[in-house]
């Protein structure tokens, strides 16, 4: 089983195509929408998890790609370095989804990677670049 | 019943005195009361880890053959520009120099990923770093080119000199403005996306001892994960600010000119830091023992975040074109639970000072005293005061030739 974190652009014309829905009843994957902005007449963004056997995947992937999907940052993962980071906090407001929050007790930065949906804005936000993006 | 730093310095020698952080003491005070606290309590230790722009090493590289002179001439540390302009084969490098041409900083906002203060925490990591020198050759010092691999072990002296440091009180940035705004206060998002602020609060070194009774010139310090010391005010520093009753200023205020030898340093204390699309700089870890000596000097060291109040600046407009209008004032204790107010609205904070490391250094330096490895120094000489009229002035433009 595996598990990964897509970023798909729909172009205007496939904007109101069910291509999502095709994906999860089509092929045998799990999903969670972490992210998804489809405005009619525009293009369309979402930010999928998709678990499942590594087959039915990239079927799934090749199926994207041939609707017209342009399929951005495939795994891609970001991480962060725990030597580096000083917990200053700087990260908190970067974040759009929330992904590091504050314990305001220990005054620590938590990294919660299950918000993340790897805009890459903490990357160069981060003073001492203790966030990193792998693919 | 007033003590002295030798008497204090006495029972640290005997291992039987008596320290508190500045977090701890807040606790210790309402427990036990001023006076009975007063007596008691020994010391109390402070602490700040933020970025400190005015920092830099100044180094001696040690004498080649044949000599080379690199005063006058050109230097760069792992592509960063040094400061060539001392004696022989003294050189110094500052926290917010960058490479020539990085393409990765040309357009606006740049990355800043690398630059001085990047190159100081490597060295202080014991890595090697290159140095490249091109030079006048003299008679004396004939050599013009130099291109090796030097190493912090190596150097005859390393020695952090940072002329403007641990900030008394700092502003919030908020941006006002429609756009994004890159600053050394971060990435402020638009329409008061956001507010930073940067200080370790109650816990920062001056905001406890707000009149600098007891910090002063020579004074001993953890400076960078080892020892150092107050060489002088930093720059900038203004004791006249708007105070509050409690005599803490609600705006920046003092500051200090710090020393040590980067040697004992450590690297997780000297932080390479970058702020995109404004520069590179270096985190420093500083903290400063306060002896308390008298019940009044035990008082200030009593202030809480909530106590402590800061202006709210707006860094689109007011404080890039030097105009004095505050937003408005906020405490560290609002600011810390993660939103306040401005014109109604609900704002997200951040902080670029850490609070966590903060604690970890005072507690440090606690350590240190209550095992007996650091003794308390009398300042030779006071910072400048409220009294000294000391002031920071903005800069008289007098054109020169007459043109603008």
């Amino acid at each position: 089983m595996i598990s990964h974190k897509i970023v798909l652009h729909f172009p205007t014309r496939i904007v109101n195509k069910p291509i999502v829905s095709k994906l999860i009843r089509d092929y045998d994957l799990e999903f969670n929408i972490l992210k998804a902005q489809i405005i009619p007449d525009a293009e369309g963004l979402m930010v999928l998890e998709l678990k499942g056997k590594q087959e039915e995947y990239d079927r799934g992937i090749k199926y994207l790609k041939d609707s017209g999907v342009i399929i951005d940052a495939l795994s891609q993962n970001v991480l962060r370095n725990e030597q580096r980071c000083t917990h200053c906090g700087a990260c908190v407001t970067i974040c759009p989804t929330g992904a590091f929050e504050l314990n305001t007790t220990t005054r620590k930065i938590s990294f919660i990677d299950k918000k993340c949906i790897a805009c890459g804005l903490c990357l160069k936000g981060c003073p001492p670049r203790a966030m990193e993006v792998r693919f | 019943m007033a003590k002295t730093i030798e008497e204090i310095n006495e029972k640290i020698k005997k291992g039987n005195v008596v320290v508190f952080t500045a977090e701890e003491i807040i606790g210790v005070v309402k427990e036990k009361g001023l006076k009975k606290a007063a007596e008691e309590v020994d010391v109390v230790t402070t602490g700040t880890f933020g970025p400190m722009c005015s920092s830099g090493i100044y180094f001696n590289i040690g004498h080649t053959t044949p000599r080379i002179k690199l005063g006058g001439g050109k230097a760069y540390v792992n592509d960063v520009p040094a400061y060539a302009a001392y004696a022989a084969v003294d050189l110094f490098l500052g926290a917010t120099a960058t490479p020539d041409n990085d393409p990765r900083n040309r357009n606006h906002p740049g990355d800043f990923n690398y630059g001085g203060g990047h190159v100081i925490e490597e060295l202080v990591a014991g890595k090697d770093v290159k140095l490249e020198v091109s030079a006048y050759g003299t008679d004396c010092y004939p050599r013009k080119k130099l291109e090796t691999w030097i190493n912090i072990k190596d150097l005859n002296e390393a020695v952090l000199f940072n002329v403007r440091n641990s900030y008394q009180n700092y502003n919030v940035a908020v941006n006002l403005s429609s756009k994004t705004i890159y600053t050394y206060m971060g990435i402020l998002k638009p329409d008061a996306g956001n507010a930073t602020y940067c200080s370790a609060g109650q816990l920062s070194p001056l905001l406890n001892d707000p009149f600098y009774k007891t910090i002063g010139i020579g004074s001993k310090i953890f400076l960078g994960g080892g020892i150092g010391y107050v060489a002088w005010h930093g720059t900038q520093h203004n004791p006249n600010v708007l105070r509050g009753e409690n005599g803490v200023p609600r705006r920046g205020s003092g500051t200090l000119a710090v020393i040590g030898d980067l040697k004992q340093m450590k690297p997780q204390w000297l932080v390479g830091t970058s702020f995109m699309g404004y520069g590179t700089t270096l985190t420093v870890g500083i903290g400063v023992p306060i002896p308390i000596l008298t019940e009044e000097i035990l008082k200030y060291t009593t202030v809480t975040d909530e106590e402590i109040y800061a202006g709210i600046i707006d860094y689109s407009d007011a404080y890039p074109n030097m105009k004095s209008s505050v937003v408005g004032e906020v405490n560290y204790a609002q600011l810390k639970t993660g939103k306040i107010t401005i014109n109604g609205k609900k704002v997200p904070t951040s902080s670029f000072s850490s609070y966590s490391k903060a604690v970890e250094i005072a507690s440090t330096l606690k350590d240190w005293i209550k095992t007996g490895k650091f003794e308390l120094t009398k300042p030779v000489a006071s910072l400048p005061g409220v009294e000294s009229g000391y002031a920071f002035k903005p800069l008289k433009e007098r054109p020169v030739n007459g043109k603008v």
